[in-house]
């Protein structure tokens, strides 16, 4: 191995990590922006103008369906087929909604109880939840403010806290 | 796009040919502030570049807010997608049925396009079946595909359908007449007796009432539908009313 005086060490050799620990930062710098320079000739890219691409402002449509609104194709009339009619109260009811978003109509669905029924049940459901949870001074205190309808605890004792004693 | 909608404003309602042209210029792209809207258009328009074509002749159409479409008659199905149509089953090869919808190529159905369908478990659909369901892939440069399983993989009516009743074939402006919400044709039928429809919007409409001589009178009373005016068709169903009760 002929020494020619420093030992000259091919490019790729040079740029390997342990070569460059020893490197300060300007020398650093250089060969990076060296290596940009071969990658960004390397680099293939087209020779054209930038073309954006235009935003269509027309839509193409094929089919008839939305242009006319047209309705679900299964139809059963006066009771053949019930469950032809059920499916078609849900397609166009479906399709409906689909068109009254903008419009907050809110489909009232069947109940079996009315809502009075249901807003008693659930206030006695409240009621007995609470006992049940309540500690057992307050109990008593629960059941005692039922008839009164604003519930106004003016009667009731004030609730007894501990007391400090002053000394 | 006022320009736009003051051209086809002028024409809606009136007969156009093919080769009509609406042309505009659209704003420069530096304006910001001009807001564009978007034009819709449907079948018999076709879009050139910036312009609007005219591919059929028939009658200009508009719904709010902005889609325009032309009105025409034919009676030659070209599958669109999202449509529903009625196929019948003619091959079973391998994982896919082939169906005829009427147009110019089969349509593919895969066996696993049905609800509940899985590789062990395969739809019954044997050749010659009716089926009832939607486009997933239709345009001029493939095969059509259909399925029968909305995009939840629900049915909704779609599948095999109709042990008995008659298929038959009308134009497609009829199936449109049909299937417009509030149709009239659909609301005078009801009156007559109980039935069940099935209409595809390839021009294939499916009936089947109680006996055969009334599955015979619905189809009669549709298929010269077609070429009569609302007046006409009224006496005419009127006749048949009072003839059946």
């Amino acid at each position: 191995m002929a020494k020619d005086g420093a030992a000259k060490l091919s490019k790729n050799l040079l740029r390997m990590k342990f070569m460059q620990r020893g490197l300060d930062a300007e020398a650093k710098k250089q060969l990076d922006e060296e290596e940009k320079r071969i990658i960004s000739d390397e680099h293939w890219f087209l020779d054209l103008p930038e073309l954006k691409a235009k935003e269509n402002y027309i839509i193409e449509e094929r089919s008839y369906v939305p242009c006319e609104d047209l309705v679900y194709g299964r139809m059963s009339f006066r009771g053949f087929n019930p469950e032809v009619e059920k499916l078609m109260l849900l397609m166009n009811t479906h399709k409906e909604e689909e068109d009254e978003e903008e419009d907050d109509n809110v489909s009232r669905m069947e109940t079996d109880i009315t809502d009075e029924e249901m807003a008693r049940r659930y206030e006695s459901l409240v009621e007995s939840m609470r006992k049940k949870f309540a500690k057992k001074r307050n109990r008593s205190t629960i059941t005692k403010s039922e008839a009164d309808v604003n519930c106004n605890d003016a009667d009731n004792q004030p609730k007894k806290v501990f007391l400090k004693p002053q000394d | 796009m006022d320009t736009i909608h003051a051209c086809f404003k002028e024409k809606i309602g009136e007969v156009l040919l093919p080769g009509d042209v609406f042309s505009f210029r659209l704003p420069e792209s530096g304006d910001g502030s001009i807001k564009t809207e978007k034009t819709i258009c449907g079948p018999g328009l076709r879009r050139n570049g910036e312009e609007v074509q005219v591919c059929k002749s028939g009658i200009l159409r508009h719904k709010q807010p902005n889609m325009y479409w032309i009105d025409s008659q034919q009676r030659r199905y070209v599958p669109a997608k999202g449509e529903s149509v009625i196929g019948i089953v003619t091959a079973k090869s391998g994982d896919i049925f082939k169906v005829d919808v009427g147009g110019s190529e089969q349509a593919s159905l895969s066996y696993l396009a049905f609800e509940g369908a899985t590789k062990r478990n395969r739809p019954n659909v044997q050749v010659g079946d009716l089926v009832y369901g939607q486009f997933t892939i239709a345009n001029k440069d493939m095969e059509p595909e259909l399925v029968c399983i909305d995009s939840c993989g629900r049915a909704n009516g779609m599948g095999v359908f109709g042990a008995d009743g008659l298929l038959f074939k009308v134009s497609l402006g009829l199936v449109r007449r049909l299937l417009v919400p509030q149709s009239e044709i659909i609301k005078d039928l009801e009156k007559i007796f109980p039935f069940e429809l099935v209409v595809g919007m390839n021009g294939r409409v499916w009936v089947k009432a109680k006996t055969v001589q009334q599955t015979l009178i619905v189809t009669n009373l549709l298929e010269t539908c077609e070429n009569m005016t609302s007046q006409q068709r009224q006496t005419l169903f009127k006749r048949v009313a009072d003839g059946c009760l």
